[in-house]
């Protein structure tokens, strides 16, 4: 048969799901053909999003845990002043590696981690677009992971700031590697963050349920479509510009050397036109968590969708128009002062809408007072505060004063972790039963809840007005008698409240885990696709593909689930949907597991810390990644299926 | 699931590939033609960023590069749209010999233009190290490079793909499809880079 008869040919006898195969059969057949192989190797082999997703939130938890470490480390020198407890250059590397390990290896990753997890249970389908990539993400994120923190404990950890501005991480003053270890993670992050962000965008777009047009998209997908468009636009700049750092330390290139007609600001520019945006990239997935979580305890669908919807667009849009606000001690134009400043306020304007929209929302259902919305309300205010901080230091006069001082380290904590890590804990807890099959404590969640909102506001509220006194941030220990010993002291206590409160929540995970409460599919009666399958869902996701009519399908559909049928059951195939009105389109094959996305990250590793050490490794580094890419590609059988598989 | 299946539609009928943006492989594709535009995009910004800084561009006493190599370059970036059309349009048609009988062609192309890229680096008049604005024109001639070099990687799998019985499926065809789009945005994409590298230098001294 030729292609142009096979392109026409009627689909194959085989099985399919439908009235005919459906029930016990059915999931025990559709179980077999999207299970993982058994041992160390299929373990390795897995492209299932859920065990990607799992591992991603996983791994970035136990950054979470060494970075509070560090943090807890930096507060107990600081407790009191003229401290010795640490040294002013392990003072360096501790502010450093705790700043770029909560930016790049726990903030953004566990984020998408729960996008990756969540994303094809919310839209209803049985995989991502591309699982042997999202595989190789998490490969590549664990791999930038473990270089940073292994060259730590080597003691040649980076000691530049999260930020690592040049020349002080430039080849005259950055000497030795730790400037190259900092940048080359950074290289590895971004292409792990890239890779899942191509990933969840075709997944979105693609792979919806029929019926779910983008008007009655989950919000937690829309900030999830958002985001990764996001990532997708931001994180070239940062790979661009390590990259040239990189080259100008080791190859001796002259993009930021002032002397030699390179200028240190440019760093800074494509610093922030990334770092600005990631700000985003770790808040959107946050209110995406608060807009399901709002709907599912207030017991009634988010007030004014499309205007939840518009802000978030609006947000990603803005957030590329403000980089420049971290600069203003740079020196700018008075125009460049102007635009910036108003751009800056400008932003809080859609936030602002969201935060009415979920405020309103509570205000007309009947809220349920459970840990997931008390984390909510613990975020409202919370990121307010932050909010409005960072409103009084887009205005320049302001922000020349007190740049570089606590009061910053002040309003971004508030912003990160009140508008980030608050939501991503509801989260946690709400969506604990889909990824585990067990609910957590409530009791230990509540006490959890209130030893962190108010260690919280103990640790970081002082910091303004260390800040507002003159204490600059980054410094290994200060003096006494300028009024900073009373805030400091109180920050260290609050931080420690807060590393209490964090384990208090991990003993609750794990005993949850071990003994919690055996979980219906849906406990919370909420209403969006995910809990339209067991808890936690097998391999296939869903044994029918649903349909959908409403954005609160679970609330509306009455006894009776609509579905579509027709899909292989021996092969592993997606049903693929029109992009703006989600109907049934093609029937794509979705590809089994493999052991290359491992071996491509394995590959890609070694041709990038050789690379730190001599440029002639990407060259010769290239050979193994391209044959493990050919590798991972080439079809595995020699004569092609009757109908397409991806092996 | 909750509730018991209410059989709506099927789906068995529906085709098991699609061109276009009807394809996962399409969307894959545009996602990364994105991400590496951006960085283009944001190389090209560095460039003028550079460039602002300076009364004359190329700087003294550096000569602006040699056009000679470049615009070969470009000439035959520009007729490989010839036979890249060709194949685009023979996958679609799901011409398969057709498809086999031109992509050594694109193929061959790539070897002449790495060679002509080579020809390129020896005449940009300065080196990466010498300054900033040496070290911009490398990385922008660089960057394009990888993209000639991994396309060409892709071009000669997908060759010797489809002289197996895979090359057979419509699927495959897809792919041959948007290998095709692929090579477009590098050729257009190294249109203003051929502009910024040989010619804005002549046009700022």
């Amino acid at each position: 048969m030729t292609a142009a008869e096979k392109a026409k040919a009627p689909p194959i006898d085989v099985p399919r799901d439908g009235p005919e195969l459906t029930g016990a059969e059915l999931q025990r057949r559709l179980a077999r053909t999207w299970d993982s192989p058994p041992g160390l190797i299929g373990w390795l082999s897995s492209v299932d999003h859920k065990d990607v997703g799992r591992r991603y939130i996983v791994t970035a938890l136990l950054f979470l845990a060494l970075a509070g470490a560090l943090a807890i480390v930096m507060r107990l020198q600081l407790a009191r002043p003229g401290n010795d407890m640490v040294g002013a250059a392990r003072y360096n590397e501790i502010f450093t590696m705790h700043g770029t390990t909560m930016m790049f290896l726990f903030a953004v990753p566990v984020m998408q981690g729960m996008q990756i997890y969540l994303t094809p249970l919310m839209v209803g389908t049985r995989s991502t677009a591309f699982p042997r990539l999202n595989a190789f993400s998490y490969w590549t994120y664990l791999a930038g992971g473990c270089l940073l923190w292994v060259a730590f404990i080597l003691n040649i950890g980076p000691d530049v700031g999260w930020f690592a501005y040049p020349p002080l991480s430039g080849p005259q003053y950055g000497i030795g590697k730790r400037a190259d270890i900092w940048a080359q993670m950074v290289t590895f992050t971004e292409i792990a963050a890239l890779a899942a962000a191509v990933s969840l965008v075709a997944t979105i777009l693609k792979q919806r349920a029929p019926g779910m047009t983008l008007a009655r998209m989950p919000l937690f997908v829309w900030a999830t479509l958002v985001t990764s468009l996001m990532v997708i636009f931001s994180m070239p700049s940062v790979a661009l510009a390590s990259g040239m750092l990189l080259s100008d330390r080791l190859v001796g290139t002259q993009f930021y050397n002032p002397v030699e007609r390179g200028d240190a600001l440019l760093w800074q520019h494509l610093f922030w036109f990334f770092g600005h945006p990631e700000v985003y990239i770790i808040f959107l997935p946050a209110t995406g968590f608060i807009s399901e979580i709002v709907a599912t305890f207030a017991r009634r669908s988010v007030v004014h969708y499309p205007i939840v919807v518009l802000s978030l667009v609006a947000t990603g849009i803005l957030a590329f128009g403000l980089w420049v606000h971290h600069m203003f001690a740079t020196g700018l134009p008075r125009v460049g002062y102007s635009f910036y400043t108003a751009a800056s306020i400008a932003v809080s304007v859609p936030t602002g809408l969201q935060i009415f929209c979920w405020i309103a929302t509570l205000w007309e259902g009947r809220p349920r007072l459970e840990v997931p919305l008390l984390y909510v309300i613990g975020f409202i205010f919370t990121f307010v505060i932050g909010g409005l901080t960072g409103v009084m230091i887009a205005a320049v006069p302001l922000d020349l004063q007190l740049h570089d001082t606590y009061f910053i380290v002040a309003h971004f904590h508030y912003v990160l972790i009140g508008g980030a890590v608050f939501p991503l804990l509801g989260a946690i807890t709400y969506w604990f039963p889909k990824l585990t099959g067990r609910m957590m404590s409530e009791g230990l969640g509540k006490v959890g809840f209130w030893m962190i909102f108010l260690g919280f506001q103990l640790a970081f509220f002082p910091m303004h007005i260390a800040g507002l006194n003159g204490m600059p941030r980054r410094v290994y220990t200060y003096p006494a008698g300028m009024g900073l010993e009373l805030p400091n002291m109180l920050s260290s206590i609050g931080s420690l409240v807060v590393a209490l409160a964090v384990l208090l929540f991990v003993v609750n995970m794990v005993k949850s885990v071990l003994v919690g409460k055996k979980a219906d599919p849906n406990p919370w009666n909420a209403p969006t696709l995910e809990w339209a399958t067991a808890c936690p869902p097998p391999r296939y996701n869903f044994a029918h593909i649903p349909m959908i009519d409403s954005r609160t399908p679970l609330w509306d559909q009455g006894k009776r689930m609509p579905v579509v049928h027709g899909l292989r059951v021996e092969d592993r195939e997606l049903l693929l949907t029109s992009v703006l009105a989600a109907e049934p389109d093609v029937r794509e094959p979705s590809a089994e597991p493999s052991l290359w996305p491992f071996i491509a990250t394995l590959a890609v590793t070694v041709m990038f810390v050789c690379s730190i050490f001599s440029p002639w490794a990407v060259l010769f580094g290239a050979v193994p990644v391209t044959i493990a890419l050919i590798a991972w590609f080439w079809p595995k059988s020699p004569v092609p299926d009757p109908e397409p598989t991806i092996s | 699931m909750t509730g018991r299946p209410s059989f709506v539609e099927d789906v068995s009928k529906l085709p098991t590939h699609a061109f276009s943006y009807r394809s996962l492989t399409w969307w894959g594709i545009i996602g990364f033609m994105v991400i590496e535009g951006s960085a283009f995009v944001l190389t090209i910004a560095a460039y003028f960023f550079l460039m602002s800084h300076e009364k004359q561009w190329a700087p003294p006493p550096w000569e602006p590069p040699n056009p000679v190599a470049g615009t070969l370059f470009t000439a035959v970036m520009l007729l490989s749209e010839i036979p890249n059309s060709m194949i685009k349009k023979a996958a679609e048609a799901y011409d398969v010999a057709a498809v086999r009988r031109l992509l050594p062609w694109i193929v061959a192309i790539g070897v002449l233009l790495f060679v002509l890229r080579g020809f390129e680096f020896n005449s940009l008049n300065v080196k990466w190290y010498d300054n900033a604005y040496g070290s911009i024109i490398w990385a922008l001639l660089l960057l394009h490079t990888t993209h000639i070099a991994t396309d060409w990687v892709d071009s000669a799998v997908l060759w010797r793909l489809m002289r197996t019985p895979h090359g057979e499926e419509p699927r495959r065809l897809v792919d041959t499809d948007e290998n095709a789009l692929y090579w477009r945005f590098v050729w257009l994409s190294w249109l203003p880079i051929y502009f910024l590298i040989y010619w804005v230098p002549r046009m700022f001294r």
